[in-house]
């Protein structure tokens, strides 16, 4: 296979300038030195392309689905150059047992060396009969695999901590990949569906410094999930001045106002969407931006477990309690005491000199009248 | 040279303790400020950041204290010795006049505990004039207390320490004529900074010179108001003769304060609006009226020796200059629709409170150390 980075035929390959440029973007997102996109661009154009086992559990498919929608790099490009994406059973080739061999052996020859992504939840109630693929359950599969990775990294809510699935009643005994591997790192990057270039950055991240990014307490890279929503939404300074959108619809949702007293949950959801929008989908491609309160999908205990329209709790600063006003005070008028105790000081001033002229007359005349005899 | 002499006398009479009722009173507000802000004692606002304290205690007190600086200039730069015996009353007024503007602004200055960054080189805006008032007026406060420092040198015999101090006090002198001349015309540029804010009537390129023709006569006024309230109140004979001969100056410097404010104003076309009726329109004409009448005054040579009209003028020429700056800083200043401004009464309250423990320490200084001369002398002489 040619080294597709250089390769600049016209088949709809992208170009090595292109390919510098979503690493440097890449590099960007993670905050690191742009200066750094040319190493994760080396890292991602090894020869040997570094090997992803994709494990899909209780899920919908949309973790797989979102790696459509970024366009540098597109998914072809992702799973055909990018990585060696060896099993997803959604993306297989092959099917049965083929794709099971095929998985066996690509874990077998890249022992500690592969990635392993996992996708929705793990049922754990009963022993986890109730997701199994190839007659095996799925949180042994998880397990097994998992012992054999380079490192783990939980894709989705699901994945993260359950999700759904773990919504209650939880009648599967769902769980997210961090529960079930207790004791091994797994890098989560919640959201439903995840944005793909938090993915993407952790993989190259992953692959150019052979260790994984800063973590927060919950597994989540700090580069995308240190912030909440709120600090860098774009409708911020509506709910500083105080102006909400208070149902869909109404004049100031029109306006664009802010959808916290609509339940977003903007306020206390770690999350870099305000700052890179949904992958690739355009302008204001995120739901705030569309006009729909965030939902805190990346938030556990608070994506599908708060009710859509509570009211969130704000974690840094409470809201104005009304409009802010269109006037503002502009200074105070004369006060009575103030003018009386001015009025009294000119006075005071004026008599006292007025006094000291008449003294000084006289006293001028005193000692004028021996001056003039002598 | 003359020989100086503390008054003596009862320190604690009826009026000093009203006096320190009043810096009592003044103390207390300014607590409060310091425990709950300039909002909760004063009427200052986003649009008039700079109200009496600034106009007052700062702007029109330093011009009130330039009674050393007006001195030091005749005596030492123009070589007329022989006003040299009012010299150390007026470093004393000046110094306690400065003094307190300093203090004010402290009191003034939002974040005052950011103010030692003003002394900080590596943060110094040397494109600013507030910066360069800020430490011209700092370094000032410190020459003008070595500059009177004799005096308490004096008082306490230290001779040794006063005989060294004679022989470098000639470069605090210097700076002494060169730090006020700086920021006295500073203070007028500071309003040219103001831009459109305020009104073309005050507005004028001529504002730094306006300001240092205005605080050096205003410099000479005071030390007449205050040799002839030291000799009412301390029973000593007048120093009329040298006076008159001090105020035979101010006529000359209030001519060519006067061309160039009317002129200024005339060639610029602004006269109707100076006629136009309004507060503004009144001030400025009351403000140049009383300039006027303090020339009209001290113009004839008779009224000159004359004590009574000598201190009429020279409270006229006071108030004039008082009135010009608090025009320029507050009357003609303009911030945009609906700003108002009048201090409030503890705003007041400080002020006075501040003004109060300037005429406690006059006294003070004046009744224990050797400040006034021994006039029978000089008297004998004319």
């Amino acid at each position: 296979m040619s080294n597709w980075a250089t390769d600049t035929t016209p088949s709809g390959r992208v170009s090595r300038r292109d390919f510098l440029k979503v690493c440097t973007a890449a590099a960007v997102y993670m905050g690191l030195p742009a200066s750094m996109g040319v190493q994760l661009a080396a890292a991602a154009t090894r020869t040997q392309r570094p090997p992803v086992i994709w494990l899909s559990g209780q899920g919908c498919t949309g973790c797989t689905e979102s790696l459509l929608r970024p366009g540098h790099p597109s998914l072809e490009h992702l799973i055909l150059n990018q990585i060696a994406l060896d099993y997803n059973e959604t993306l297989n080739t092959g099917a049965g047992h083929q794709a099971e061999e095929y998985k066996k052996k690509s874990i077998q020859d890249n022992l500690n060396r592969f990635i392993l992504v996992v996708e929705g939840a793990i049922p754990t109630k009963d022993g986890g009969i109730y997701c199994q693929v190839a007659g095996q359950n799925f949180v042994d599969i998880v397990k097994e695999t998992a012992a054999k990775a380079a490192a783990v990294i939980a894709i989705g809510s699901c994945a993260s901590w359950g999700g759904i699935p773990s919504a209650a009643p939880n009648p599967t005994g769902a769980k997210g990949v961090p529960e079930v591997l207790a004791g091994t790192t797994v890098v989560t990057i919640p959201g439903c569906p995840p944005n793909a270039y938090n993915f993407l950055s952790t993989v190259l991240y992953f692959l150019t410094f052979n260790k994984l990014p800063e973590l927060d307490d919950k597994g989540r890279p700090k580069f995308a999930y240190g912030r909440l929503i709120h600090e860098n939404c774009e409708r911020r300074p509506h709910f500083d001045a105080g102006r909400f959108a208070k149902e869909f619809g109404d004049e100031g949702h029109r306006l664009g106002y802010c959808l916290y007293k609509l339940g977003c949950k903007g306020p206390m959801t770690y999350a870099n969407c305000p700052s890179i929008l949904f992958s690739d989908a355009g302008s204001g491609a995120w739901p705030v931006g569309t006009g729909h309160p965030c939902f805190g999908c990346t938030e556990q205990g608070v994506g599908f477990t708060i009710p859509l329209h509570t009211q969130a709790e704000v974690k840094q600063v409470t809201p104005a309690a009304g409009q802010a006003p269109i006037e503002t005070k502009r200074g105070n008028g004369v006060s009575i005491g103030a003018a009386a105790l001015a009025g009294a000081a000119v006075g005071v001033a004026a008599g006292a000199g007025m006094m000291a002229a008449k003294n000084l007359g006289a006293k001028d005349r005193e000692s004028g009248k021996p001056a003039k005899e002598a | 040279m003359e020989v100086n002499k503390p008054v003596g006398g009862k320190l604690f009479t009826r009026t000093f303790l009203a006096l320190f009722t009043i810096a009592l009173i003044g103390m207390f507000f300014v607590a409060k400020r310091y425990m709950y802000g300039l909002g909760a004692v004063t009427n200052l606002n986003d649009g008039f950041p700079w109200g009496i304290w600034i106009a007052y205690d700062v702007v029109v007190g330093t011009a009130l204290a330039c009674g050393g600086y007006s001195m030091a200039l005749m005596v030492y730069v123009f070589n007329k010795w022989e006003y040299h015996p009012l010299v150390r009353s007026a470093l004393l007024t000046s110094m306690f006049g400065y003094t307190l503007a300093g203090v004010s602004v402290l009191i003034d200055v939002g974040r005052y505990w950011q103010a030692y960054n003003i002394v900080v080189p590596w943060y110094s805006n040397l494109h600013s004039v507030m910066f360069e008032v800020a430490l011209c007026v700092g370094l000032y406060i410190l020459v003008l207390w070595v500059e009177f420092a004799p005096a308490v040198l004096e008082k306490f015999k230290a001779d040794a320490l006063h005989a060294r101090l004679n022989r470098y006090i000639f470069a605090f002198i210097a700076l002494g004529v060169l730090l006020p001349t700086m920021h006295q015309s500073s203070l007028g540029t500071m309003m040219l900074m103001a831009g459109y804010k305020l009104s073309p009537l005050w507005r004028t390129g001529f504002l730094p010179l306006l300001f240092l023709i205005s605080a050096i006569t205003m410099g000479f006024a005071v030390v007449i108001v205050e040799s002839c309230l030291a000799s009412l109140l301390f029973k000593r004979p007048l120093e009329t003769p040298l006076l008159a001969k001090l105020a035979g100056v101010i006529p000359w410097l209030l001519m060519v304060y006067l061309v160039v404010r009317v002129e200024d104003v005339n060639l610029r076309g602004l006269l109707p609006l100076a006629f136009s009726g309004g507060l503004q329109s009144d001030l400025f004409l009351l403000e140049n009226a009383l300039f006027f009448l303090a020339l009209l005054i001290l113009i004839y040579p008779s009224n000159q020796r004359n004590p009574r009209l000598l201190f009429a003028a020279a409270c006229t020429l006071l108030a004039a200059g008082g009135l010009y700056r608090f025009n320029t800083y507050i009357v003609g200043f303009d911030p945009g629709t609906g700003w108002q401004y009048f201090p409030s009464a503890p705003e007041l309250l400080i002020t006075f409170g501040i003004i109060a423990i300037e005429l406690m320490g006059y006294a003070w200084f004046v009744k224990r150390l050797p400040v006034l001369p021994v006039l029978e002398p000089i008297q004998a002489k004319m």
